[in-house]
C-alpha cells in the first residue's frame, strides 16, 4: 500500500530456475486477454508451477482474490551490453479505479547485478495519476530501487508503479518475465486480517517516500488512505486526520 | 556552441529546497546520462547548481488544482531546467 511493491526473494526453487531459461528462450505461448488463471497455463507447465508455489499463489490471492484473470504475459530479454534504458513508465494506460488494481508479477531466474542494469522502481508511486511513459523525463529520483537480487526472486506490484528496465552493461543476458492479473472479485479484506488494528499498520501507511515533495506527500498519505478504506471495507479509517478534517462539514441549525 | 542540461525536482518551489529528482542531457557527446544511473543527486539543492555555474533557465509555474482535483497526484511539480553552454 504505500511501497507499492512486495519483493520476495529467492523464493523460487533452483531447479524451476534452471528450467526457465530455456523456456523464457523458447517463449511461453500467448493467452487470450482476461483468460482465467486455471486455463491460461496448464497443470505441469513452466509458468503453472511458478505461480502454484505456496508463496507466489498466497500473495496472489491476498491481493487479487481467488480465481483472478490473466490480462497477459511478456518475457523481457535485455541483451549484453544492451543498448538504452527504458523510460521511467507505468504499464498500459493511465487509470483511475479507486478501489480496485491490478498486480504484475515480475520474476528473475537468474542473479540480477548491479551491472546488469535491473528493473528500476520508484516505491511509493503507484497512486500518481500520469500516463505510460510521459515520465519518461524522470531519470532518477531519490529513494529508487535500482534492483539486484539473487535468482528465483519475485515482485509482485501495483499496476500503476513507475517502473522501467535498466541498460544492460554486463556481458550477460538479462530474463525477466511479467504476469498481470485481473481481480474478479471485490479487493475487500481479502489477506489475512489478523492484524488490521496493529499501529504498525497506520504507521506504514504513513510512510514518506525520499522523492516526495513535501506538499505532495501529504496527498499521498490522503490517498492511501481512500484506498485503505475500500480495501478494509472501513469508512472510518484515517492516518493523522489528513481525511477527517477536510471532510468535516457540521450541519448548521436554523 | 552546446548545451549541457540538468533537471531538477526540488522538494517545494523555492530555488533552495532539497533536491528530491533530476535528469541530464549532454549536447557535447561527452556522457551518456541514462534513466537510473545513480542513486546520488548531483547537488544538495538548486542554488548549489547556480554556485556550480548552472544557468537556471526555466522553472516550473504554481498552477492551482483544477477544483475537484485537489487531492490528484500526478507529475513532480517543482520543476528547474538548467544549461551550461560549452564553447
Amino acid at each position: 500500500m504505500a511501497q507499492g511493491f512486495l519483493r520476495l526473494d529467492a523464493i523460487v526453487p533452483e531447479e524451476l530456475n534452471a528450467e526457465a531459461i530455456e523456456v523464457l528462450t523458447t517463449g511461453v505461448p500467448p493467452v487470450p486477454y482476461g483468460t482465467p488463471l486455471a486455463e491460461a497455463f496448464l497443470p505441469g507447465t513452466f509458468a503453472r508451477r511458478l505461480v502454484d508455489l505456496p508463496l507466489i499463489a498466497g500473495a496472489l490471492e491476498s491481493l487479487v482474490g481467488p480465481a483472478p484473470t490473466v490480462d497477459h504475459h511478456a518475457v523481457h530479454v535485455r541483451e549484453p551490453q544492451g543498448g538504452t534504458a527504458q523510460p521511467l513508465h507505468g504499464d498500459a494506460i493511465i487509470d483511475t479505479r479507486a478501489d480496485a488494481f491490478d498486480v504484475q508479477l515480475m520474476y528473475y531466474p537468474h542473479e540480477v547485478t548491479e551491472q546488469m542494469g535491473g528493473t528500476l522502481l520508484v516505491p511509493g508511486s503507484h497512486l500518481r495519476r500520469t500516463n505510460e511513459s510521459d515520465t519518461g523525463r524522470y531519470q532518477n529520483l531519490l529513494g529508487q530501487v535500482r534492483l539486484t537480487c539473487p535468482a528465483g526472486t519475485v515482485l509482485l506490484l501495483h499496476h500503476g508503479i513507475w517502473h522501467g528496465g535498466r541498460r544492460n552493461d554486463s556481458d550477460r543476458r538479462r530474463y525477466m518475465f511479467k504476469i498481470r492479473f485481473n481481480p474478479t472479485v471485490p479487493q475487500v479484506r481479502l489477506w489475512d486480517t489478523a492484524d488490521l488494528v496493529d499501529p504498525a499498520v497506520a504507521a506504514e501507511l504513513a510512510v514518506q517516500h525520499p522523492w516526495y515533495e513535501h506538499a505532495t506527500g501529504r496527498l499521498e498519505i490522503y490517498n492511501r488512505v481512500a484506498l485503505w478504506r475500500a480495501l478494509t471495507d472501513d469508512d472510518g479509517f484515517d492516518i493523522d486526520y489528513w481525511a477527517t478534517r477536510v471532510t468535516n462539514r457540521p450541519r448548521r441549525t436554523a | 556552441m552546446r548545451q549541457q542540461v540538468l533537471v531538477l525536482y526540488l522538494a517545494t518551489s523555492a530555488l533552495d529546497a532539497p533536491v528530491v529528482g533530476w535528469s541530464s542531457y549532454d549536447g557535447t557527446g561527452r556522457t551518456a546520462p541514462a534513466t537510473g544511473d545513480g542513486d546520488e543527486p548531483p547537488y544538495e539543492t538548486g542554488v548549489a547548481a547556480l554556485l556550480d555555474g548552472w544557468r537556471l533557465f526555466q522553472a516550473s509555474q504554481l498552477i492551482p488544482p483544477a477544483p475537484g482535483h485537489e487531492y490528484g497526484t500526478s507529475f513532480l511539480k517543482h520543476e528547474f531546467f538548467f544549461e551550461k553552454l560549452d564553447t
